[in-house]
């Protein structure tokens, strides 16, 4: 009973489900209110009502998507207090600013001109509208750097001094947390990841319709957009998540290690990169695996004779350092999401190329397989997403705050495991039955496609755009 | 002056802020079976907060960040100890979101009904919660050594708290109202006001008993007493508009009320922001729950900067929605006409 109740473990599960949760919104968030500013820009620039109709269709589905990123993200605001209570009071004199500085700066905005996009169409003069869902787009974009700031304190705790009579953390320069090297590296990585989630998104909803021939005068440049967007994006997060791998050798070895699940330090030619192995789980034994050497200590140091610390040696640092335990992560979890997370992601740019080709010069292929492949890429995108972060987090075990708290000194010592178990249940099953009726509105909304171009003024002769009511 | 203080007053404010301005939401939410009598109704209500509701909210966010970085011992103390009551809190404004965005989404009736079920509790149980939550600082809770709640949710239920609940429940719904008058054009906005005129007697009743209780629990603090006092004459005065029909005036004395309100409480709380029952030397103060020097001199900057730079945009946004939404207004916009009422 005691074991089921345990609110280290139902804490960790409860905020590793809702942030989870949180983040499969936020990305598509990120990537579609930059989507359909484009496209409205595109309108505005053009006067083509096909990008009218593009701007409003995208413009709906991210709606939908929009009102569960923000009820989540309610959530996740109070839920250091709630259930890492200890880690608030450790953190909060750090950690607390950019959470502020995002409220203040980021979500106030976003909130005010999202409000002002959606029912201003028919209020605000055209090119003040226009600005309106860039503003959102920038607020939303605002509100990720700060975040990841607070996450990469986290991560690679900087510019602190430890207060030991209030036995916390204090923040002594908010210029160095806020260029936390971790942060500017993570940041561009996790943005241009968004990119690609929304290019996924925007070629599935076209190759869906193409492969039924329909809507082509507004699919077909979605289609290229997306297509574009995703080679683009998908070039840009590898070069970014590079430079997050150096960040993170330099910060945090063991992360490396066991995202390597190299247990010796190897050096040059050793230090090989697998794409794939075969052997016990915990990965001590290896019975067959594809390696290419050098790569990783390219990834790792820019170097082909590089050396890349091992779990071992490094376990034994940590134990000097900080007294006995257990300093690795769960290295089957390490190992495998950061290889779904970079091949998931190379997939899609190579799906996204191999589109570009085929539909050349206006052409549309006849093969099924081509357009079933192209509907996957939405989902699968989305999957590299999350699965990076459950690297990122779960690399992090057994630290809270590197190096400085661990996870079990960070829960709430006054909230039971029943409390905790009561609220896993009842998120789950809001959050269960939420992501039913989010999932079926959007296919319903896709599915549909663009409405009809809307009829020319009678007297103006100009496109006068819908307005919205609840 | 000492930045924790003035920081202490800083939360206050943006819950003042959050009470009145999400105030109205929850209030416009627990109208709905009043004053709706069909779908366009309805809508008509939900579109008088449509496109503010979310900023609104973003208000308590804010809040509660603002917590964390200028409080850390008090926003964790509070929010690991009133944690289910937390939890309820935010299942509803969970349900409450969506369902302003979802309702119209599709055009059956069931749909529709799920939804606005969904807006009515999602309105009543945040505005009765807080309420309790806030009542229940002032009057203090068990907090051991740690400054940890050692508490349940039940004793979290007492007669005092659950007066506070009411009260808030209460002015927000005639808040609401009153913003349903304002914001509406024709028969409902005239049933609105009628409405308000009924529940605001309900509210003055209830709201003076509550500030009269808290006077023994602030044991007559003079501050104390000059705001509860000018609170309940700006309840009273909202009423007596209301009555005459200067949607306006009523409007920002209501919006006057709850300040002061929140305001009162606060008087009473300082310079404590969790005053133990436990033992005295438990209480969460200003002094011992506050961040460090350097990271309030930050935040202060921040919100110097950008607090003006909010309210005035947040104030464009009033101004550019000013107009009052009506039947023919949504009607107009989806081509739907209304079938006859
Ligand atoms: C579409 C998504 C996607 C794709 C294709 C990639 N990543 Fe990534 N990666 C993420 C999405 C992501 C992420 C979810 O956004 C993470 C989680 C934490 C973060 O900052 O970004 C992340 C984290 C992350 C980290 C961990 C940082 C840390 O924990 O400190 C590293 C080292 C990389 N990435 C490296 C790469 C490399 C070398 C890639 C390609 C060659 C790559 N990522 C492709
Ligand atoms: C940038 C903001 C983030 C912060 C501040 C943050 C913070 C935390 C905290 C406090 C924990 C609890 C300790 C633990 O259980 O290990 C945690 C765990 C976790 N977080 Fe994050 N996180 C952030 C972003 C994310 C994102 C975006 C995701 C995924 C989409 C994520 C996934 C997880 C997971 C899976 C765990 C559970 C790890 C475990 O239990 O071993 N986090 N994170
Ligand atoms: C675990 C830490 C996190 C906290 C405390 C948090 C908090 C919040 C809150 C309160 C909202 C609602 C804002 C509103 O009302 O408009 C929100 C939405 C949002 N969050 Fe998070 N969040 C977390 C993780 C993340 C991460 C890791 C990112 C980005 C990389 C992110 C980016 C966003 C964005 C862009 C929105 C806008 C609305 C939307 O996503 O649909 N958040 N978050």
């Amino acid at each position: 009973m005691n074991e089921i109740l345990d609110p280290l473990a139902l804490a960790r599960w409860q905020f590793g489900l809702t942030t989870i949760y949180h983040f499969l919104f936020v990305p598509i968030t990120i990537g579609m209110v930059t989507v359909t500013a484009v496209f409205q820009t595109a309108w505005y620039r053009t006067g083509h009502v096909k990008y009218l109709q593009l701007t409003k269709f995208f413009g709906q589905i991210f709606l939908i998507n929009f009102a569960m990123g923000v009820v989540t993200g309610i959530v996740q605001e109070f839920q250091f207090g709630m259930n890492w209570s200890d880690y608030s009071r450790f953190v909060g004199d750090v950690f607390g600013a950019p959470l502020a500085l995002e409220g203040l700066l980021a979500f106030f905005f976003e909130a005010t001109f999202i409000g002002l996009w959606i029912f201003g169409w028919d209020k605000l003069p055209r090119k003040i509208h226009l600005l309106t869902i860039w503003a959102t787009a920038f607020g939303s974009i605002i509100s990720a750097y700060f975040i990841i700031a607070a996450n990469s304190f986290m991560q690679n705790p900087v510019a602190y001094e430890m207060n030991e009579e209030k036995g916390r953390a204090e923040l002594v320069n908010i210029w160095e947390l806020l260029t936390n090297p971790v942060a500017l590296a993570a940041f561009p990585h996790t943005i241009f990841a968004s990119f690609m989630v929304a290019a996924g998104l925007v070629i599935t909803v076209a190759a869906w319709h193409l492969a039924r021939n329909q809507h082509l005068e507004t699919m077909r440049p979605a289609l290229k957009l997306g297509l574009w967007t995703m080679i683009g994006a998908g070039l840009l997060t590898t070069l970014t998540g590079d430079q997050l791998s150096l960040a993170m050798v330099a910060t945090q070895p063991m992360k490396m290690a066991a995202a390597e699940a190299t247990y010796q330090t190897v050096c040059g030619a050793q230090a090989s990169f697998s794409i794939f192995t075969l052997g016990t789980p915990d990965g001590t034994s290896e019975l067959f695996s594809i390696r290419v050497p050098y790569l990783l200590s390219l990834l790792s140091t820019h170097t082909f004779d590089g050396c890349v610390e091992g779990i071992n040696d490094l376990q034994a640092q940590y134990t000097e350092a900080f007294g006995p335990g257990d300093y690795a992560p769960i290295i089957w979890i390490t190992y495998w999401a950061f290889r779904w997370m970079i091949g998931l992601g190379m997939l899609h740019v190579f799906v996204a190329i191999v589109g570009l080709w085929l539909t050349r010069g206006g052409r549309l292929p006849k093969n099924k397989w081509v357009w079933k492949a192209a509907i996957w890429s939405f989902p699968l995108s989305l999957a590299a997403m999350i699965v990076g972060w459950i690297f990122a987090e779960m690399g992090r075990q057994p630290w809270l705050v590197f190096s400085l708290l661990k996870t079990e000194d960070g829960v709430s010592p006054g909230v039971t495991g029943l409390e905790v178990l009561i609220s896993i249940v009842a998120f789950t099953l809001i959050y269960g039955i939420l992501a039913v009726v989010e999932f079926k509105l959007i296919k319903k909304v896709a599915q549909k496609g663009p409405a009809d171009a809307p009829e020319p003024h009678p007297e103006t002769g100009l496109i006068e755009p819908s307005t919205t009511v609840y | 002056m000492d930045l924790s203080i003035l920081w202490f007053w800083i939360v206050a404010g943006l819950f003042i802020g959050y009470f009145i301005l999400d105030g109205f939401d929850f209030g416009v939410g627990m109208t709905l079976p009043f004053l709706g009598k069909d779908d366009l109704d309805r809508r008509v209500l939900i579109n008088t907060i449509g496109p503010v509701w979310d900023l609104n909210e973003t208000w308590v966010i804010v809040a509660g960040a603002c917590l964390f970085a200028a409080f850390p011992e008090w926003y964790a103390t509070l929010f690991s100890g009133f944690y289910l009551a937390l939890l309820l809190i935010l299942l509803a404004l969970i349900a409450r979101g969506v369902s302003f965005e979802y309702r119209h989404q599709r055009p059956e009736s069931r749909w529709k009904k799920w939804f606005d079920g969904m807006i009515i509790v999602g309105s009543v149980v945040p505005a009765l919660l807080w309420g309790v939550a806030f009542a229940n600082i002032v009057q203090g809770v068990a907090i051991d050594a740690n400054f940890n709640y050692t508490g349940t949710l039940f004793d979290l239920l007492n007669p005092y708290a659950l007066l506070g609940g009411l009260t808030t429940l209460m002015l927000f719904f005639t808040h609401g109202a009153i913003f349903v008058s304002l914001k509406t054009d024709g028969d409902i906005r005239e049933r609105a006001r009628k409405l308000a005129t009924k529940a605001g007697v309900v509210t003055i009743v209830i709201a003076a008993s509550f500030l009269v209780w808290t006077a023994f629990i602030a044991e007559f603090k003079l501050a104390y007493l000059v705001l509860a006092a000018l609170a309940a004459v700006a309840l009273i005065g909202a009423w007596l508009f209301n009555l005459r029909g200067s949607e306006g005036v009523s409007f920002t004395l209501m919006a006057v009320t709850i300040a002061l309100a929140v305001l009162s409480l606060f008087t009473a709380l300082f310079p404590n922001v969790m005053p133990s029952t436990t033992d005295v030397a438990n209480s969460l103060t200003i002094d011992n729950a506050s961040s460090s020097e350097y990271t309030l001199t930050v935040m202060s900057w921040t919100a110097l900067i950008f607090l003006p730079l909010i309210l005035l945009y947040q104030g464009w946004t009033y101004w550019v929605f000013r107009k009052r939404v009506s039947r023919r207004t949504i009607e107009a916009a989806t081509g739907v006409a209304a079938p006859a009422a």
